[in-house]
């Protein structure tokens, strides 16, 4: 205690919880992370191909955006990547009701799965006794249940005894890849792989639209992205999720009850997951593997966190990651140096800079001021 | 003379509230002294800016003789200033000694054994009693207070502040407490007791300091005072505020409470066996120092508060027939057709959704009615234009998060929504605090047009010269039980003042079990 | 049946030893408080580091090759790469405030996607490359014992040094969370953050730290995986990814206590392997029945999970502020 006598210091840089922002900085923030990540990408192709920056770009562009003549008939570019955009999509928009309720659903990748896996059962055991409308409404039901029974099993442990939902989600999701590595050992019998099924008869394969059978999940997921909309914003049941998630106090007082929100929030996040997994299965791949949900499961869950529950913010974003995604792998395929594995790279990088932009639209940051000076 | 902390000339002020102008008062070494004021005169403030948690606007502070920045709790520590906190601050899974040792930098180590033995003697020498393997989790309240004082104790504090410490302890612990602090003094420390109990002041405290409205008022030997007299300068004179009281409305028995009771967390009862009437056409006001069950005892009624025992009945204006609402949810109340309005104290962590303009917020009680799944937006924007008209809301927009509004326009929002379903029982708790002069005004215009329509309104409130003027009858609470009830147009502010801080023999006796 | 048992468990303890490293990795971080999803991702990069150490030094050295050099190099270069993955991961999450789930699931994918590009184009045209020097000296086996003491030497003194180390790591985490000052300020910053900063913690200094050094044992799991129990071959569809989230699982399986993690992960590694030497033990099981199997450890992770929540037991719960950002508003 010999130097009784301090002087208080301010430290250099204050960090102080910023109100809403206005439009015009959200979107100058997004944009400045967004040219940030592209710079980076840039930086990180050239040093292993040596390629002009503004080739990268204009190969990447011809990811999505070039008609490219094939075997039999010229497949759009565009509409591969909407196809991807769509299942990314369909499990942000899943995802959204629960992350407005501040519940960490990150088990998209089991519910989808689950949801492919209940289409594939009925497609390989029903495919060739039921009529085609009634075995799509099986489908579509089984895909259902099973994608709301994965996501009903966390909700109803943690509106019971709060258990951890996040680390209870993400169990669920290797349970769901064993189960379905399990039921595709089952049907493979003896042969090295499943392949496709049901390749003879074709039952519950979606119908060709546009020469492509994902056509239907386009419309599907268009559809989801309105209903799941205006179910939030302008339906009761997605008031009592805003309120919820808002402050549980806040709930009761209104006198909600919060176990039984939170269930059934999950049971209809669930359930659209399993409604993308019957579309990727029966609309996609017309198959079933542990990597049907190709791992999007895990970037929807930041593309709709980043979205802040706008299911049309979503499309912009999923849109934005398959398209830059794409763009990687034709850069990969074009020029030596890269490879596949590049494109997660690059993803990764825009969505680092994504979220790190977040930062500057929560916080303000003062820097000290010069007046105060250690004695 | 040889004083162990000086305050001299110390101003706070938050934003445009002034929590402390200008206060000087000084603290011997070897004495206890009690800082003695009502809610919100700022002695917490005072004390917070001595342990480091506040840093003054204006003023000196002297530990020892010499003048002192004291700018984070680690400084207070190193000038030998400890605060135990109403608030805790302890981890529950660790045990008190590891709770003790947190965070301190000795050199050497960890040696368990060490520690428990000082903490041994530490109990030993001030008479605590406390195991330094227990688990913070398994400690009654009061062997948590311990913990800290000794956590304090622990780091060589000889200067120790209590923030009402006795709140939470029952007469007995309290008894206990007092004779460890007595020993603390004739150690030769210094201890500041924060505290409203008036008679815990003069049975344990060497001198008293007192603060009103943030000022300083004047510092007396407890052997030299009454109770009286500090209640005196405690409440001041009664300030004449001019809010309008205009006389009951057909005064009939809406609610009636009886024998209601209440457990906390800790297990301590936060009401006990309270029991009271509130008639449509009045306005019921409940005093007491915070904390002594008015929260819960809303709570209750609105049927958000689980309930040991006890009933509360309701009255339909034009029945006989009452109806229990004990035991129901806020859901269940309201489908009985009870017509009860609450503004809760924490506006926008129960009253309110933050992220939600006027108009979602509008409906949050009633956004359910009908059988329509879609939300009806139409009436709540006309409610929501309404009460920013009739209101004055100042809002950017009706679908701003009413989070961005200011204070003031946020309980117009609250208030205006409760009023608005045209309640039967109004309820509103501290419907004031933090407002400007203007709004506040405007909410006590708001509680008299109600209470001419004949709703029974009860108002829980901390002032005393708003409570004398506004209320018909005023409720006293004190530590969870009902401590009398007295006309609000004859009571005095000094009346009140010792109806709050001392529990009248029959009601001690009362809860006797 | 001693052999099938004995090949059995020795799978086990190489199987369980990659997640060791990444449980008790991942421990050290929740313990501050933070879930760190990433963990898959760090021990890729880590196993990447690690092995292109080793097979570059090996390459480099020629007839010149030590050993002793080789393991430093891999290990260093391990470590210190997961680190900065992890120093990624602390700069988004403490510095910028970021939602810890969603910066771990982007270095999950940032972490598996960069050591798979990183690894094809050191293969090039091949679709293995192997570090065999580096792994011989990786799986060296205790001289004296392993020959000299009948059945366990076999079952216990069998393995590469980094199987020790491992539980080495874990006795070391262990006292150092529960019988240090340190670890003590850092499972109180996990608790309850506001409590460790009135007690003068710098939360920030500390939650860096210790999740920096997290990663870096995190990372030698990988880096054990490839050198040792994949014979030093490096292929980009490895099971990194996969026992990294088994890792994750195991913390919750230990109830966040690194010296469950030596049984803990000998159990999962058990029952990973139970499908390949169950038949010679002459239970048979069906083909399909394996991947039942393999999700048990998942299953049982879900009901210590659900019982810990249910039974509430405060020492066996997540650290309080798990997943939490701490912020200290300004006045």
């Amino acid at each position: 205690m010999s130097n009784s006598t301090r002087i208080g210091r301010e430290p250099l840089i204050r960090i102080s919880k910023k109100d809403v922002a206005p439009w015009w900085q959200k979107a100058v923030v997004r944009v400045v992370a967004l040219i940030a990540a592209l710079v980076i990408d840039a930086i990180f192709i050239y040093l292993f191909t040596k390629m002009n920056p503004l080739d990268v770009f204009s190969t990447m562009f011809k990811g999505t955006f070039v008609f490219d003549y094939g075997t039999t008939f010229f497949i759009n570019k565009l509409l591969r990547t909407l196809r991807d955009m769509a299942t990314l999509l369909c499990i942000a928009i899943a995802l959204a009701p629960a992350f407005k309720m501040k519940f960490w659903n990150i088990g998209a990748e089991g519910q989808v799965l689950m949801g492919g896996l209940a289409t594939a059962c009925v497609m390989q055991y029903f495919g060739d006794s039921l009529h085609t409308p009634a075995l799509f409404m099986l489908m579509l039901t089984a895909s259902i249940v099973a994608g709301a029974v994965w996501g009903f099993l966390p909700a109803f442990f943690n509106a019971k005894w709060k258990t951890n939902e996040t680390l209870f989600t993400l169990m669920m999701n290797y349970i769901a890849i064993d189960a379905v590595a399990c039921m595709t050992n089952i049907w493979r019998g003896d042969k090295s792989a499943m392949g496709t099924i049901n390749q003879a008869t074709q039952a519950g394969w979606f119908p060709n639209i546009f020469n492509q059978r994902f056509t239907l999940n386009l419309f599907i997921v268009a559809a989801l992205m309105i209903i799941v909309f205006v179910y939030l914003r302008y339906s009761k049941q997605g008031y009592e999720i805003s309120v919820v998630g808002e402050s549980e106090n806040t709930a009761k007082y209104a006198g909600i009850n919060v176990k039984k929100v939170v269930i059934r929030t999950m049971i209809i996040s669930g359930a659209i997951c399993g409604i993308c997994g019957f579309m990727t299965v029966a609309g996609k791949d017309q198959a079933i593997s542990t990597a049907t949900a190709g791992g999007y499961g895990f970037t929807a869950i930041i593309v709709a966190w980043m979205a802040k529950f706008n299911t049309f913010y979503m499309a912009i974003i999923s849109f934005l990651i398959v398209f830059l995604e794409h763009g990687a792998s034709e850069i990969a395929n074009t020029y030596g140096g890269l490879n596949d594995y590049a494109a997660s790279v690059i993803t990764a990088v825009i969505l680092f800079c994504l979220i790190g932009s977040e930062f500057f639209l929560n916080y303000s940051i003062k820097l000290r001021k010069g007046s105060k000076k250690e004695a | 003379m040889d004083f162990a902390v000086e305050l001299r000339n110390v101003t706070k002020r938050f934003g445009k509230v002034t929590a402390n102008n200008g206060v000087s008062f000084s603290v011997r070494r070897g004495e206890i002294l009690s800082l003695l004021g009502e809610n919100g005169s700022g002695k917490t403030t005072l004390m917070n800016m001595l342990s480091g948690i506040y840093y003054p606007d204006e003023g000196q502070i002297l530990v020892g003789g010499k003048e002192v920045t004291i700018s984070s709790p680690k400084d207070a520590f190193a000038l030998g200033i400890g605060m135990i906190h109403q608030h805790f601050k302890l981890v529950d899974v660790f045990t008190a000694a590891e709770n003790v040792v947190l965070g301190l930098d000795e050199k050497g180590k960890f040696d368990r054994k060490a520690i428990s033995d000082k903490i041994r003697k530490i109990c030993d020498a001030y008479g605590f009693e406390l195991d330094p393997d227990q688990k913070v989790y398994n400690m009654s309240v009061s062997q948590k207070q311990t913990l800290e004082i000794i956590k304090v104790l622990y780091r060589g504090a000889d200067i120790l502040i209590l923030d009402e410490p006795t709140a939470v302890l029952t007469p007995q612990e309290t008894e206990k407490l007092f004779s460890v602090i007595k020993n603390m003094r004739d150690d030769g420390k210094s201890i500041i007791i924060i505290t409203h109990k008036l008679h815990e002041v003069l049975s344990v405290s060497d001198r008293v300091a007192i603060l009103r409205r943030g000022e300083y008022v004047d510092t007396v030997e407890t052997s030299t005072a009454t109770e009286l007299m500090l209640t005196e300068m405690m409440v001041g004179k009664k300030v004449s505020l001019n809010i309008d009281r205009p006389d009951p409305v057909d005064p009939v028995e809406r609610i009636r409470v009886e024998g209601l009771t209440c457990v906390n967390s800790d297990g301590i009862k936060i009401l006990d066996n309270v029991s009271f009437t509130a008639n449509g056409g009045e306005i019921l006001g409940i005093a007491g120092i915070s904390g002594c069950g008015q929260k819960e005892l809303l709570e209750a009624i609105a049927g958000l508060q689980k309930v040991e025992s006890g009933s509360v009945e309701y009255f339909m204006p034009g029945e006989t027939e009452s109806r229990q609402l004990i035991g129901k949810s806020p859901k269940q109340i309201r489908r009985l057709g009870v017509a009860l309005s609450f503004v809760p104290e924490d506006r926008l962590g129960m009253g309110l959704v933050g992220s939600m303009g006027m108009t979602g917020n509008m409906m949050l009680k009633n956004y359910n009615e009908g059988f329509n799944f879609f939300l009806d937006n139409k009436h709540p924007k006309e409610l929501a234009e309404e009460i920013r008209e009739e209101l004055e809301v100042i809002t950017p927009s009706l679908n701003t998060p009413v989070r961005r509004l200011s204070g003031g326009n946020i309980q117009k929002v609250l208030v205006g929504r409760e009023i608005a379903s045209a309640p039967a029982v109004l309820m509103t708790a501290y419907a004031v605090r933090g407002l400007d002069i203007n709004t506040s005004y405007t909410i006590y215009r708001l509680l008299n047009e109600q209470k001419k329509k004949g709703v029974a309104v009860i108002y829980v409130g901390e002032d005393l010269d708003v409570l004398l003027e506004l209320s018909d009858k005023i409720l006293v609470l004190c530590g969870g039980k009902v401590n009398g009830v007295v006309n609000g147009r004859d009571a005095t502010k000094e009346q009140i003042g010792m109806m709050m801080t001392n529990l009248s023999s029959e009601s001690e006796g009362g809860s006797d079990e | 049946m001693f052999s099938t048992i004995a090949a059995w468990f020795s799978r086990t303890v190489m199987f369980g030893t990659v997640m060791m490293y990444g449980c008790v990795g991942e421990t050290i971080t929740e313990r501050s408080g933070n879930l760190n999803l990433g963990i898959p991702g760090i021990m890729c990069i880590g196993g990447f580091a690690g092995f292109a150490g080793g097979y570059f030094y090996e390459r480099a050295a020629g007839d010149s090759y030590n050993g002793l050099i080789c393991v430093l190099l891999a290990v260093v270069s391990s470590f210190i790469a997961a680190m900065l993955v992890g120093l990624i991961y602390c700069f988004f999450t403490i510095t910028l405030r970021a939602n810890q789930n969603v910066t771990g699931l982007t270095i999950t994918i940032f972490g598996v996607g960069l050591s798979k590009f990183l690894g094809t184009l050191v293969m090039g045209e091949q679709t293995t490359i192997v570090a065999s020097r580096a792994h011989d000296t990786f799986s060296t086996r205790i001289p004296w014992l392993y020959e000299n003491v009948p059945y366990l030497g076999e079952l216990v003194f069998s393995y590469g040094f980094l199987v020790y180390l491992a539980i080495f790591v874990c006795v070391g985490a262990s006292l150092f969370l529960f019988r240090t000052k340190t670890g003590l300020n850092l499972r109180a910053i996990g608790e309850n953050p506001a409590t460790a900063d009135a007690a003068g913690i710098n939360i920030t200094r500390y939650k860096y730290l210790s999740i920096c050094i997290g990663t870096g044992i995190s990372g030698l799991g990988g880096l054990y995986y490839v050198l040792d129990y994949n014979r030093g071959m490096w292929v980009t569809e490895n099971g990194i990814e996969a026992l990294g989230w088994l890792a994750v699982a195991l913390v919750i399986f230990t109830t966040w206590r690194p010296m469950n993690a030596i049984w803990g992960a000998i159990l999962f590694g058990f029952l990973s392997w139970a499908y390949q030497f169950l038949p010679n033990l002459g239970v048979t099981i069906p083909n399909y029945a394996i991947n039942l199997v393999q999700a048990l450890p998942y299953v049982v992770t879900i009901f210590v999970l659900v019982i810990v929540s249910l039974r509430k037991k405060r020492e066996n719960q997540a650290p309080q502020s798990l997943g939490l950002p701490y912020f200290r508003e300004e006045r």
